[in-house]
């Protein structure tokens, strides 16, 4: 019976989880069952998978260990501008694979900022090209992330907790073994999973930044399949087993994960008195300071590229800017209705892991995969070129899914766990529950949430290449006509603009989250 | 009566619309983007057809014929436009392709007999670099000097491909000697052609594998005569852009029509200054200033559709191998 002591239902979470599961597995499916006998695996093939679980678990482990610093830092001081960077932070996790290359590339390449103040002083330029050049890559997509999911984890340790480890006289070390530590350990292998999936269907980064085809991943193999042989099978095959790795990296990572939480708070603001030394405010800013310049440098690079190509930007751009923001809004839409069912079904504790599994493949599947599924499915239905904008808003939906799972989870958690019994003796029913007390206590989180799913949503190409029509085009997607139209400047041009939109649809959303709250 | 004559004359209206046959062309994205060859192609066809021209643009050459291959004989599309030579045989094995009766004096430098596709546009695959950069002469050159390229993946992209088959066609079995001299030149492989473009324009390498026409876009429409390709020895491997009539088509005459279209002045001459490549048969009025610029291969390399098929998984998995040491 002690099911029935929960104020609200997991029925509708764990439907919206099998619906995003049949969507995914659906897909896959009718990919398979499109397919033609093909090759089967090769040694490339295997080759592929090594090297792409090799980069992917080193960006998860860099990704996540950098940002920890970062993160306390973040928790422990107040600036002014802090928000604001706060935000730009996010910038490199939204931008197209494309831009944030060349944008990285003219900070850290041969003939980068940072090899021509080398060759200033008479050193080498940089070798980035390689293994350590994937992981920095996907450290700068993923660090702004990371670092932003495990803040979250500190500021949900209540201030009283902190208070009163200050009157105990608790110093440093201290709170990081009673509050610190505990919390990461809760919030890291989350973080850690995501990274790692994000970083298996990576394609063009590892291959630009690796040097070469030893940098080949599953998901270029993927791409091969399907353009150059034509092999569905194949193609639905290695598609298969990212799905598996992503399923068994996550499992590991959220059964490690301990139960268990800081209990209720007075959501008084928060005072670190352990944190006043000269030598931790100098750590503090130094990690500050270094993240911000690794992740500001290569935007401020794309910005200062994209400028002049503004002037000049076609028409065609603005209306494609357009159609972004229409499938971002659409797509957020559908992001909150699926993630807040689910959240809260994952902190009842019902289903969870399958639910999460489920909010994970999102990310396990190959866009192209699920692309060309849905292709294979609505092709003998209706028109695709005519469903190309709410599939885009779908898909894109379901692909930031996990990365608002792992917002919003931790939060309900702690919600469910802090109010659920006081709601339960106040007889609250599922409705009340979710309005006075589960909803208004996620608001930040599922600002957050909404926001990162608009930017991501705006970003990325997901499937729009195989839906688009001449007249319909996304922003990104235009971003690459004007390169591929040799218009390099233009398509800089577009790039900021995108930049600007994406980080104006995440502020819009995050800020309203936190109206009139401490943050 | 006024609203059944409204009535009338909506229906009328529409019947007419209907009457107005429509042909479908799919073709790869830069083809219809507003700066490419789509809008004036779509314009003087519709001149003469009595037609509707739709262009549909799906992704690049080899994302073209894939989704071709999903539709199946299905597909809307009654022309397919932007294959090139390295997917042709796969084009023709798929059986979706019909033959083709357009006659043309083309100004190929090679001999040209397809009886399915109609070349429209074509061009030299070759490196190219900044004018005052002195030039390698041959891949063997560029192997043994330090000068920095950026190519892109033959599993991913249609020039990469091209290369591949360019030191083949050169080389032969020397192949794979050349790209392990080659490898330490190499600064990166990327996806696409737009990466490794953009990367060399950012100064990451000194030479990227692109197009003999490529300059011709500096100079004709930024006014920037700095960029030169490097004329290779060993000849330089073409790229011929064709088009096809599917077999499936509904407007098989129309189709016909706009393959011989293909192969006038109307639709050559748009060409040059919006897809950059050499048309297949020269207009009229000849090329556009700054064309006779470019460096002229002293040789054309082209292997034929089935010995490109057959050559291309021995020379990836030789590339491969040389380049995964």
């Amino acid at each position: 019976m002690a099911d029935r002591a929960q104020p609200v239902s997991g029925a509708a979470g764990v439907g919206a989880a099998a619906f995003v599961a049949a969507l995914i597995l659906g897909t896959l499916a009718a990919v398979a069952l499109r397919a033609e006998p093909g090759k089967g695996l090769g040694p490339a093939d295997w080759q592929a998978l090594r090297f792409t679980l090799m980069q992917a678990a080193l960006s998860a482990v860099f990704s996540v260990a950098l940002a920890v610093p970062v993160a306390r830092a973040l928790a422990r001081r107040r600036f002014p501008g802090r928000a604001a960077l706060i935000t730009l932070l996010g910038a490199p996790f939204i931008l197209p694979v494309i831009v944030a290359v060349l944008g990285l590339l003219a900070v850290f390449g041969r003939a980068g900022w940072v090899s021509q103040a080398l060759g200033a002083v008479g050193l080498e330029p940089l070798r980035i090209y390689g293994l350590h050049g994937v992981v920095l890559a996907h450290v700068f997509f993923n660090l702004p992330l990371a670092t932003r999911l495990i803040l979250q984890g500190w500021q949900e340790i209540p201030a009283e907790r902190f208070r009163l480890a200050a009157q105990l006289g608790a110093g440093p070390g201290a709170i990081w073994r009673l509050l610190e530590r505990p919390m990461l350990a809760r919030v890291a292998p989350g973080a850690l999973a995501v990274v790692f999936a994000i970083c298996l269907s990576s394609f063009a980064v590892a291959l630009t930044l690796g040097g070469g085809p030893r940098a080949t991943t599953v998901e270029l193999a993927i791409y091969q399949a399907f353009h150059f042989d034509f092999d569905l099978g194949r193609a639905a095959l290695l598609s298969c087993i990212q799905i598996a790795l992503t399923v068994i990296a996550a499992s590991l990572a959220l059964r490690a994960r301990p139960g268990g939480g800081f209990g209720a708070g007075l959501d008084r603001p928060v005072q670190r008195w352990d944190a006043n030394t000269t030598g931790l405010r100098l750590l503090d800013t130094g990690a500050i300071a270094l993240a911000a310049l690794f992740l500001l440098l290569p935007l401020a690079a794309i910005a200062l590229s994209g400028l002049p190509g503004l002037p000049q930007l076609p028409l065609s751009v603005f209306r494609a800017a357009a159609t972004s923001v229409l499938i971002a809004l659409g797509s957020t839409a559908i992001l909150l209705l699926l993630a807040v069912p689910m959240a809260a079904t994952v902190a009842l504790a019902r289903h969870a892991l399958w639910v999460e599994l489920a909010g994970l493949l999102g990310l396990a599947v190959s866009p192209l995969v699920i692309g060309i599924g849905l292709f294979v499915v609505i092709y003998p239905l209706a028109d695709p070129f005519a469903l190309a904008l709410p599939v885009t808003a779908l898909v894109n939906a379901v692909m930031a899914l996990p990365f608002a799972l792992r917002i919003l989870v931790p939060r309900a958690q702690a919600v469910i766990g802090d109010y659920g019994r006081l709601g339960a003796s106040l007889n609250m029913g599922g409705g009340p529950f979710l309005r006075l007390v589960l909803l208004p206590r996620m608001r930040a989180q599922i600002g957050f949430a909404a926001g990162l799913g608009a930017a991501l949503s705006m970003g990325d190409l997901g499937v729009i290449a195989l839906f688009a029509d001449t007249e319909v085009a996304t922003l990104p997607l235009q971003i690459y006509r004007l390169m591929g139209a040799y218009r390099m400047e233009a398509a800089a041009g577009a790039a900021l603009l995108l930049l600007v939109l994406s980080m104006l649809a995440f502020w819009i959303f995050d800020r309203g989250g936190r109206w009139h709250a401490e943050a | 009566m006024k609203y059944l004559t409204f009535a009338a004359g909506l229906l009328s209206a529409t019947t007419a619309l209907a009457e107005v046959p429509t042909l479908t062309v799919y073709t790869y994205d830069s083809f219809t983007a507003e700066w490419g060859p789509g809008p004036q192609v779509e314009k003087a066809f519709e001149e003469v057809c009595g037609c509707y021209l739709k262009l549909v643009a799906a992704g690049d050459g080899a994302a073209l014929l894939a989704r071709l291959k999903l539709e199946g004989a299905r597909t809307e599309a009654d022309i397919v436009l932007g294959l090139d030579t390295n997917l042709v045989q796969a084009a023709r094995d798929s059986g979706l392709f019909a033959p083709h009766a357009v006659t043309a004096e083309y100004d190929l430098p090679i001999e040209w007999s397809d009886a399915n596709f109609v070349p429209y546009d074509w061009g030299y695959f070759a490196f190219v670099q900044s004018r005052d950069l002195a030039a390698p002469t041959s891949f063997r050159a560029l192997a043994d000097s330090d000068l920095k390229i950026v190519i892109q993946d033959p599993r991913s992209s249609t020039p990469g491909l091209g290369l591949l088959m360019w030191v083949k066609a050169a080389y032969g079995d020397e192949a794979p000697a050349i790209w392990e001299g080659l490898a330490d030149n190499i600064v990166t492989v990327t996806k696409g052609w737009s990466e490794a473009y953009g990367l060399f324009l950012d100064g990451e390498a000194d030479l990227v594998l692109s197009y003999t026409t490529s300059p011709a876009y500096h100079l004709i429409a930024e006014e920037d005569d700095s960029k030169t390709a490097a004329p290779f020895d060993e000849g330089h491997y073409m790229q011929v852009e064709v088009a096809g009539k599917l077999a499936a088509t509904d407007q098989p005459e129309l189709a016909d029509q706009f393959l011989q279209f293909m192969v006038t002045d109307a639709f050559q001459s748009v060409l040059p200054t919006t897809n950059w490549m050499y048309p297949a048969v020269t207009p009229e009025a000849g090329l556009p200033a700054g064309f006779e610029t470019l460096i002229q291969p002293a040789k054309a390399l082209l292997f034929s559709p089935e010995e490109a098929a057959e050559l291309r998984d021995p020379a990836l998995t030789e590339w491969l191998t040389a380049l995964s040491r």
